[in-house]
């Protein structure tokens, strides 16, 4: 999975993806100071009449003064502070003038009724104003299912009681679907799921999918869980019957009344993937209620926790197990080792986290055990499924001391990467021993201005330019 | 006010005036004295059609955003709530209606874009509905958002037609494209790739047979339509935009046309005044053509932004020292006349220097190089079918959710799916991380087409990238021959297919259309005689392409590019469901997680 250390290499060192990179990155940077100034100079220059009006009034949150969402919030806030004047600056109004643009229409007097442009006029001065209160009455009115449809799509009222007949009732759902307005689609639906039994409403939506869609959106938008899973089920999605229902597990807070609904959830037709996550899911939460519970009181003195472990993802789990539970013995639920067997976290993922919480607890001798193995021989040595340059960068985030960075500086592989590093972190010994390996006598003698005057690693340095047994490439 | 909507090749601001007529009109049909109850995310849509003065021409007196619990008070005649067709927001309108004890008030609701039986049910089984004077609809499909660039700013449209197979928001697409023909004229030719696009281009024809009484007698302002389904190029949004807007969209996000930026470098010190109140609010500013500068820099690859700053500020340097220069009365009030003019450019210089140096903050980060890498890496289709070291690292590292599924989608798209191995690998490692429930989330983007197994050996992205020429080995940055340069060496799929489309024509890819998903289909619309364009010699023709599902600034940018070209002959007007970064877009696939308490 890893690339091999050559390739890498040979990948940065060829690679043409330098794209973006800033090919003259002083340049660049050069330009944009360039800007800066030339702003900050001329600011100077006009600093006494220095307003940011120019063209429209701007208050500081930038919203121009007049625009919508400033003048909710100001028109509200001055409904507080009702001595003040509610303050709305003049600002350069738009005339309501449409000469300019010649466009005499509204854009629903297009689409209003089919004449719309020739009798547009009439349309806009005598508008649909709904009387609620009588409209639910019933009407005397005979609309074929066509036209009660497009009196519908027009906003006007039509009753949909009078379509008794299954044939009428599907008649009507055919019409509104061809119309493909989906509020009238939705309107019939409602109609359809009031007047006919489940079996038959189920039935007929199978082969309508357009109408089974905005059924099944109607029935999201409501929160008609149950309905919605039985109509699933009907169809033979069972996936998505499983998903949905895992989903509701979400806005249960009780953490035991959760628990058990997960439980629940694992005989539902989950694919067979999902259906290992969501058993996982259940065993982390069964057991992050058990390790609530447990733990040593002196380490929760000296640490205090920020929160607590339940509803965590599985990596903050082990990262918090490790961190409070690290040392306990292989068979309790609570010990990093035994989560990492239950759930089979990858080596990786389980080294990295054990690295971060050790080293933010400073225990830098569980650290070093980390790294620890033995060969066959006995020797030890140090071994990581990360490269070297990571665990430092970890070590260092948690702000380990120099003395134990450089044991892990030393081991990054390659010679150059190494030096930035043990130059970043003030490994003066690696790069010093980096550059003798090198035979860097240059490098060296530059690195010499950097150390403290008088230092050991200066006169360590002499020592080595002095010495005549070293070869020196320069 | 909105002059920047009628410079371009088409007259927007004809499109926003019918849409501030039809506002009046309705304010109108409410006499009296009023306040609108505002559904907060329509602010700013709405802002983009009209101000504030003109409401209050009409006598808007108030207005609040709207709360559950009791209205604040207000001396007026009508109370208006301007909302969404949402069942959750009939419920807080229901409470307010209910909770307030004026008797001579006049409620009304205006539903954007539509009215919904389905609200107006919930709000009788609430027992208001009967309170409501007046129930309407205004119809706001396409929002035009810049000179060449509309909107419907409808967020879950992608969502809604590929994981939902809602089609909702097509119609609406539909009924908007029909307002644009009836005020631009019948558009003679529609080409479109992919199944919702298919599903709009019937829609409208078939609107148009309804309508088959009334005659469209204005002239075709555009030739042709495109309809492109967002389904048909998964690939453009995942990747890091690298234009100067297409930046600032990725990141600090470009709302209705507003961005918030960190205050810090915009406070401005003034002599002798010490910088102790700093501000601590964002400052907010507007991103459109209206600003000269900003229009010239939007669309430049952002390492060709730094020169383009600093010659505009020579130029304005050289402006201001003209002063020394004027020694006549006459010349010092010329110079005084151009001040305003010349401040305003100075502040647009400041600000987008402010930018330009935020931006490059994150732009030279290790973190930026080592992603982009990673990302150009799955685009010229390195190691696509191994699990990528990169992002195991940012797994381990827990970066931010998003930027993992943006980086496994991109592979797998990349891939033409991952192998199984490889795909469970990630499933675990993201689950393990971030939490179980995600398998909703990677559920959600499986039913999208963004994340999948790999069914068959056979991988045909490496065909389409070299059929359709994604990758350009050197991408020029600073002067652009392709476009290509607004993601440093990918040209968009999506702008490529309308280049192509444009010349040679569609034939020439037959091949690599098939690949892609969807149908790909020409259609004719008849215009009454006399309104054939007779085209003069060497005048552009053009086109409207319709992105459903959204589409990056960076897509835009190109299609900006390709219009500008000398030779290209083809103007492009934008319109999409919603304008989109890889961000935004994966966002609108998650599943709602409640917040964690950490």
């Amino acid at each position: 999975m890893t690339k091999s250390k050559a390739d890498e290499e040979d990948y940065w060192n060829s690679s043409k993806f330098k794209a973006f990179t800033f090919d003259d990155e002083d340049d660049e940077l050069i330009r944009l100071k360039e800007s800066r100034q030339a702003v900050n100079s001329i600011q100077r220059l006009v600093e006494e009449d220095d307003d940011e009006d120019d063209v429209e009034k701007v208050s500081w949150s930038g919203e121009p003064v007049g625009s919508i969402s400033w003048s909710v919030k100001e028109t509200a806030a001055s409904n507080q502070r009702t001595d003040r004047e509610p303050a709305f600056p003049k600002i350069p109004t738009d005339t309501p003038s449409l000469s300019k643009s010649q466009s005499g229409y509204s854009l629903s007097s297009l689409f209003k009724g089919e004449t719309a442009l020739s009798d547009s006029s009439i349309r806009l001065y005598a508008p649909e104003l709904r009387k609620p209160k009588s409209e639910y009455k019933d009407y005397v009115s005979d609309w074929s299912p066509e036209e009660t449809i497009q009196r519908l799509q027009q906003g006007k009222t039509a009753p949909l009681e009078k379509f008794r007949s299954l044939q009428d009732k599907l008649l009507l759902l055919d019409f509104a679907v061809s119309a493909h307005d989906g509020n009238v689609i939705t309107a019939v639906l409602i109609y359809l799921k009031r007047t006919l039994s489940k079996e038959v409403l189920f039935r007929e939506l199978e082969s309508r999918q357009t109408a089974l869609r905005h059924f099944i959106h109607y029935l999201t938008e409501t929160k008609d869980q149950r309905l919605l899973l039985e109509l699933l089920r009907a169809l033979g999605r069972t996936e998505d019957v499983a998903l949905l229902q895992y989903k509701e597990h979400l806005s249960i807070a009780d953490e035991n009344k959760r628990r058990d609904f997960l439980k629940s959830c694992l005989s539902l037709p989950f694919s067979a993937e999902d259906s290992a996550h969501v058993q996982d899911h259940y065993t982390l939460l069964e057991r992050q209620i058990i390790i609530e519970r447990g733990g040593k009181v002196e380490i929760f003195q000296k640490f205090p926790r920020r929160a607590s472990i339940l509803n965590m993802p599985l990596i903050t789990t082990l990262y918090y197990c490790c961190f409070y539970h690290y040392s306990e013995p292989e068979g309790t639920y609570s010990s990093p080792l035994n989560i990492r067997q239950a759930f089979k976290i990858s080596e990786k993922q389980y080294f990295v986290t054990a690295l971060a919480a050790r080293a933010k607890l400073k225990a830098w001798l569980d650290v070093d055990a980390l790294f620890t193995s033995r060969n066959w021989l006995g020797f030890t040595r140090k071994k990581s499924p990360l490269s070297f340059q990571r665990v430092v960068d970890v070590l260092q985030k948690n702000s380990a001391p120099t003395q134990v960075l450089q044991d892990y500086v030393g081991l990054v592989e390659d010679p150059d990467m190494r030096i930035s590093l043990a130059q970043k972190h003030k490994c003066h010994d690696i790069v010093i021993n980096t550059y003798r390996d090198m035979k860097d006598r240059q490098q060296l003698l530059g690195y010499r201005g950097k150390v403290g005057r008088g230092s050991a690693e200066e006169r360590k340095i002499d020592e080595l330019l002095n010495n005549q047994q070293i070869r020196w490439k320069n | 006010m909105a002059a920047h909507l009628s410079y371009g090749r088409v007259n927007l601001n004809i499109l926003r005036e019918a849409a501030r007529k039809e506002l009046r009109e309705f304010l109108d049909k409410c006499a009296g004295s009023k306040a609108i109850v505002w559904d907060e995310y329509l602010t700013g849509p709405f802002g983009l059609i009209a101000q504030y003065s003109l409401l209050k021409e009409h006598e808007v007196e108030k207005m609040f955003t709207l709360k559950s619990g009791r209205l604040p008070s207000a001396d007026v005649k009508n109370i208006i709530f301007f909302v969404r067709p949402r069942l959750e927001l009939m419920d807080i309108i229901a409470e307010n209606v209910f909770r307030c004890h004026h008797s001579s008030r006049d409620f009304h609701i205006l539903f954007v874009p539509r009215r919904s039986m389905l609200c107006e049910q919930r709000l009788k089984e609430q027992g208001v509905l009967g309170s409501f004077i007046n129930i309407d609809e205004y119809i706001l499909d396409l929002i035009p958002y810049d000179g060449d660039l509309l909107s419907m700013e409808y967020e879950s449209a992608f969502r809604e037609c590929y994981l939902e197979n809602d089609q909702t928001s097509l119609y609406h697409t539909a009924k908007g494209l029909m307002t644009l023909q009836a005020l631009y004229g019948t558009i003679p030719q529609i080409y479109g790739k992919g199944d919702c696009a298919r599903h709009v281009a019937n829609m409208m024809l078939r609107m148009k047979r309804e309508f088959a009484g009334t005659q469209n007698q204005i002239l075709p302002v555009f030739d042709t339509l495109l309809l492109l389904d967002r389904n048909v190029d998964l690939l453009t949004p995942l990747a890091t935009q690298l234009t100067y807007e297409g930046l600032i969209d990725e990141i600090y996000g470009i709302n209705n046309g507003y961005v918030k930026l960190p205050p810090e470098k915009f406070a401005q010190k003034k002599q002798g005044e010490a910088s102790k109140d700093l501000p601590t609010e964002p400052k907010k500013l507007q991103l459109n053509s209206a600003e000269e500068l900003y229009a010239e820099i939007r669309d430049k690859n952002f390492n060709a932004v730094g020169a383009a700053l600093s010659k505009k500020a020579k130029i304005i340097s050289a402006a201001f020292e003209e002063r020394h220069n004027a020694k006549t009365v006459g010349e010092i009030k010329q110079f005084v006349s151009q001040l305003p003019h010349m401040q305003a450019a100075r502040s647009s210089l400041a600000n987008h220097t402010s930018i330009a140096e935020l931006i490059k903050d994150i732009t030279t980060s290790e973190a930026f190089f080592d992603n982009l890498t990673v990302e150009q890496e799955f685009m010229t289709g390195v190691d696509t079918d191994k699990v990528n070291t990169y992002i195991e690292d940012c797994i381990a590292q827990k970066d931010p959710l998003i930027k993992i599924l943006r980086l496994v989608c991109m592979q797998s798209v990349c891939n033409n799916g991952l192998k199984q191995k490889v795909l469970d690998y990630y499933k675990r490692e993201i689950l393990q991380t971030y939490g179980y429930e995600h398998i909703l989330t990677l559920n959600n983007l499986e039913k999208g087409g963004l994340l999948k197994p790999q069914t068959s050996s056979r991988n045909n992205y490496p065909t389409i990238r070299k059929t359709l020429k994604l990758w350009m080995e050197d991408a020029n940055e600073q002067n652009p021959n392709d476009i290509s340069y607004v993601y440093s060496g990918y040209a968009p799929l999506s702008i490529r297919l309308t280049q192509v489309l444009a010349r040679p024509g569609w034939r020439s890819i037959e091949e690599v259309l098939k690949m892609l998903p969807g149908p790909h289909f020409e259609e004719r619309q008849q215009l009454p005689s006399g309104l054939h364009k007779k085209r003069q010699q060497g005048e552009n023709r053009t086109t409207l392409v319709f992105f459903l599902g959204g589409v990056t600034y960076a897509e835009i940018a190109a299609l900006r590019f390709l219009s500008q070209m000398e030779d290209s002959g083809m103007e492009y007007i934008i319109a999409t469901t919603k304008l989109v970064n890889g961000t935004t877009w994966i966002k609108s696939l998650m599943d709602r997680i409640p917040p964690s308490c950490f």
